[in-house]
């Protein structure tokens, strides 16, 4: 079943791939002088939109008018991860073509909206934060890291979210 | 509207592989990401931890090289403290957090694609109220740019020594608890 070819095997080791999103990270400091993140990019995406339909208000939004320019290194990085992982399920033959329910659609629309705001709140999600703030040894990143991990497994447990 | 090409192209390709590792990782599977915050399957939790520590020990040491600078976030306690108690949950329902959504999105998970909508549309209302939060919450026990080594005068390499101790105990005791 394990292809020779790592890039064919479904699935690497989470210390392996851990330890390679650290060398990428290195990679991201040397190359663009900045950290991994991801969240920024969706406020520049709502800067562009708006900016369409409404740019007088967000000229007088300064944390939208600030969002200059919207195409920025960190918005390619995320168009990046969903080309990377497209490669990575096909190659490693992972397909999912699963429809979801009504429920399951309210359920993502809402967990990503509060999920935004929190991360927009806190400057950073778990790549911004949780880890390129947390291998720098940012106070902010540790606070982050464990405050998600604490509250995510108190609501897990307590809803006793089950998965398919 | 744009930064150069070159450093889009640098961005596109970064992103290229944070993507392809995530996927490998299995963690843009809301399986395994749900799984965890259960404290049934640890494969989000050694992603990150090897991450932070490989990234930390490279990143250290090239700062004392000179040849990169730290880009450390605000301690701003307040508003981390609530936007986290925000996103733990929120991450529970949805299922990923912002990159493995984008990455589970980019393999055709229909799901993530309601999701990045749900995030969009946060970031979009979240922008109505940023003003309101830096004279509130984010002026609230700020620190400013401020790093455990610098908070405690311990250096970085004994926090990453002590790290890597944790880690290799804690998930040596959690891989042979899942064995047997």
């Amino acid at each position: 079943m394990a292809s020779v070819q790592p890039l064919k095997r479904p699935f690497w080791s989470p210390y392996a791939v851990g330890a390679a999103i650290g060398v990428l990270s290195w990679f991201a400091f040397l190359t663009a002088g900045r950290p991994l993140g991801i969240s920024s990019a969706f406020a520049r995406l709502v800067a562009w939109i708006e900016g369409i339909l409404a740019p007088a208000h967000v000229e007088a939004t300064p944390y939208l008018a600030k969002m200059k320019p919207v195409f920025d290194w960190e918005f390619f990085v995320v168009i990046g991860v969903a080309l990377g992982a497209l490669a990575a399920s096909r190659l490693g033959g992972v397909r999912s073509a699963e429809r979801p329910s009504a429920g399951r659609i309210a359920e993502a629309v809402l967990g990503g909206f509060f999920l935004m705001i929190g991360a927009r709140l806190a400057n950073g999600c778990t790549s911004g934060n949780g880890i390129s703030g947390s291998l720098q040894l940012a106070l902010s990143g540790w606070v982050f890291f464990l405050t998600i991990f604490a509250s995510g497994v108190a609501t897990a447990l307590l809803f006793r979210k089950e998965v398919r | 509207m744009f930064e150069p090409a070159p450093r889009l192209l640098l961005g596109l390709l970064t992103g290229f592989l944070f993507g392809f590792f995530l996927q490998k990782g299995r963690v843009s599977d809301r399986r395994v990401i749900v799984g965890q915050f259960l404290l049934r399957d640890f494969t989000v939790m050694k992603v990150m931890m090897t991450a932070i520590l490989v990234g930390g020990a490279g990143v250290y040491a090239m700062l004392a090289a000179g040849w990169v600078q730290l880009s450390v976030k605000p301690a701003q306690l307040a508003a981390i403290f609530l936007g986290a108690l925000i996103f733990g949950p929120a991450m529970v329902f949805l299922g990923y957090c912002p990159g493995t959504a984008v990455a589970a999105a980019g393999e055709g998970k229909r799901d993530a694609w309601w999701g990045l909508l749900g995030m969009t549309l946060g970031a979009a209302v979240y922008a109505e109220f940023d003003a309101a939060c830096s004279r509130t919450l984010r002026a609230w026990a700020d620190l400013g740019q401020v790093t455990l080594p610098q908070l405690t005068g311990i250096p970085a390499y004994a926090w990453f020594a002590g790290l890597a101790v944790f880690a290799i105990l804690f998930f040596r005791r959690v891989d042979s608890r899942s064995a047997a």
